[in-house]
């Protein structure tokens, strides 16, 4: 079983009305590794974690969690398999309503692993995990800076030791320093959890840092995928296009929806 | 296009739109008997819907109250009724004004805020945090909210009934010159138990419309801020709407022989 790959997506495919989003998506992530998704804004990089965390419902194909089929599994068969997921939102995704400590162990409580006096140690450590103090621990979602909301939404991403972590987006919005210290981090922390990372980005500079294999997506298909170092001389116009940002080449941007 | 096709795509839509409530209400109610139960959240929505209404529903009725003695001196002076003011304010109060009055105004205070904090949770994918957290967002947003509000509401109706048959009582005895205890005296003789029973059960069935008018519309939320204000105006206005016609329902139920 040791073959056995963390997370296989085969043929799997999603629209939106007539807007085909995925289209036949085939993508192994091995125990351990860390693979980052690249493509360009609407391209259903979102859609695809969004599939796998069963928060959406492909119409086709197959998608296995340590080799279990998770599309049609009952909601408490989800929620077993969800316990081995971490995930870093895009805009962090921290609930306004409570303080930061009850942000990061919210799993930990919600899965009454502890009580909440253990819970808030655990949090304070997990907070330090990402070079956040422990007055941190007390303050509200809406006093912290968008960098600083990052770093406590990655606490709380590792806070169950999670087995795979999904980064949707980690660095869009920051600037270029606080971008480099979370990918900091995310390497950092994923190889202290010993999880596998599965990460969707735009930011080649992101990808460079946490990747070990990049995946391109294009119009719903994964069109190149092979490991980071390869990426320059991928041979694929659309991957060089991509990495080097220019408006000119196969990928044509949609200037209507 | 052809105006039967017109009508039958409303039509549809309404069925749709009547459907996905109703399932919507259905696996609301189901977490009610289903662990784990978030007790915590439920004593801070029944503080919030009940506890921080009581201002808004206390000056409503007591208005209300007033207003009613005035207009009944008005018009029974005309017969020489006055004697019946008592009994008028008392009936109406408990039977009507209270829960529909404090039903509208706490539509429009809970109903938007349930649905402005739910809907921006939708679109800042915090309800997408929650599932990954190994939280049910149903069990843990939804039903907590539909649980203060059934038993909330009569509460508050309660009060209402009380400041509305005082607020009577100060224009009827300050202005109209009543005996103060005479006045007691009617409306004490004149209110039956199901008076006050019939109104404490249009307040629970009113409670229940606005939170779940709040949570459908909020939990259903799309696009940004727009999303968000479109749910809120949807919630107020539908539960308004609502508590009026099952008003009518439970009128004809309660009081038609």
């Amino acid at each position: 079983m040791a073959d056995t790959p963390k997370i296989q997506l085969r043929d799997v495919a999603k629209s939106f009305g007539r807007k085909v989003v995925l289209n036949g998506i085939d993508l192994d992530v091995g125990v351990g590794e860390s693979v980052v998704i690249i493509g360009g804004s609407g391209t259903g990089k979102s859609v695809m974690l969004k599939s796998i965390l069963g928060l959406m419902t492909p119409e086709r194909g197959s998608i296995k969690v340590d080799g279990e089929e998770v599309i049609g599994m009952s909601t408490s068969e989800r929620e077993r398999v969800n316990h081995k997921f971490g995930m870093l939102f895009q805009g962090a995704a921290l609930f306004d309503s409570l303080p930061v400590w009850e942000n990061v162990s919210f799993g930990l409580l919600a899965e009454k692993r502890c009580d909440r006096k253990q819970a808030h140690e655990i949090a304070v450590q997990k907070l330090a995990q990402v070079g956040m103090n422990a007055d941190v621990a007390d303050l509200m979602p809406a006093e912290l800076s968008g960098g600083m909301q990052k770093r406590v939404g990655l606490a709380r991403a590792i806070a169950a030791d999670p087995e795979i972590i999904f980064f949707d987006e980690p660095t869009t919005g920051l600037d270029p320093i606080m971008a480099d210290v979370i990918n900091d981090l995310i390497v950092k922390v994923t190889r202290e959890v010993g999880a596998t990372a599965l990460s969707i980005t735009h930011d080649m500079a992101s990808a460079r840092k946490i990747a070990n294999r990049v995946a391109m997506l294009f119009e719903g298909k994964i069109i190149w995928q092979g490991p980071v170092e390869d990426i320059d001389h991928s041979g694929n116009a659309h991957v060089d296009q991509f990495i080097h940002g220019k408006a000119d080449g196969p990928i044509q941007m949609a200037v209507r929806a | 296009m052809n105006p039967l096709q017109a009508i039958g795509r409303v039509f549809l839509k309404f069925l749709g739109t009547t459907g996905r409530l109703i399932s919507f209400m259905a696996l609301g109610l189901s977490h009610i008997v289903r662990p784990p139960y978030y007790p915590r959240i439920i004593l801070r929505q029944m503080i919030d819907i009940g506890y921080y209404s009581l201002p808004v529903v206390g000056l409503t009725a007591v208005f209300a109250g007033m207003v009613l003695a005035l207009q009944s001196y008005t018009g029974f002076s005309r017969f020489s009724a006055e004697g019946a003011i008592a009994n008028v304010v008392v009936l109406s109060i408990t039977r009507e004004l209270g829960p529909v009055l404090a039903g509208l105004m706490v539509a429009g205070r809970i109903g938007a805020s349930l649905a402005a904090e739910i809907g921006t949770m939708r679109v800042t994918e915090q309800i997408d945090a929650l599932t990954t957290l190994s939280t049910n967002p149903m069990k843990y947003l939804v039903t907590p909210r539909l649980i203060a509000g059934i038993t909330m509401f009569p509460l508050l109706v309660l009060v209402a009934d009380v400041i509305g048959v005082f607020g009577g009582y100060l224009v009827a005895v300050y202005k109209l010159g009543f005996n103060p205890a005479n006045y007691l005296q009617n409306t004490w003789d004149f209110l039956t138990a199901e008076d006050v029973n019939s109104g404490l059960v249009k307040a629970a069935v009113f409670g229940f419309i606005v939170s779940l008018m709040g949570c459908y519309h909020g939990y259903n939320s799309k696009g940004g801020a727009q999303g968000v204000g479109t749910a809120t105006t949807n919630a107020v206005v539908s539960a308004s709407i609502l508590i009026l016609c099952s008003d009518y329902i439970l009128t004809e139920i309660f009081f038609a022989k």
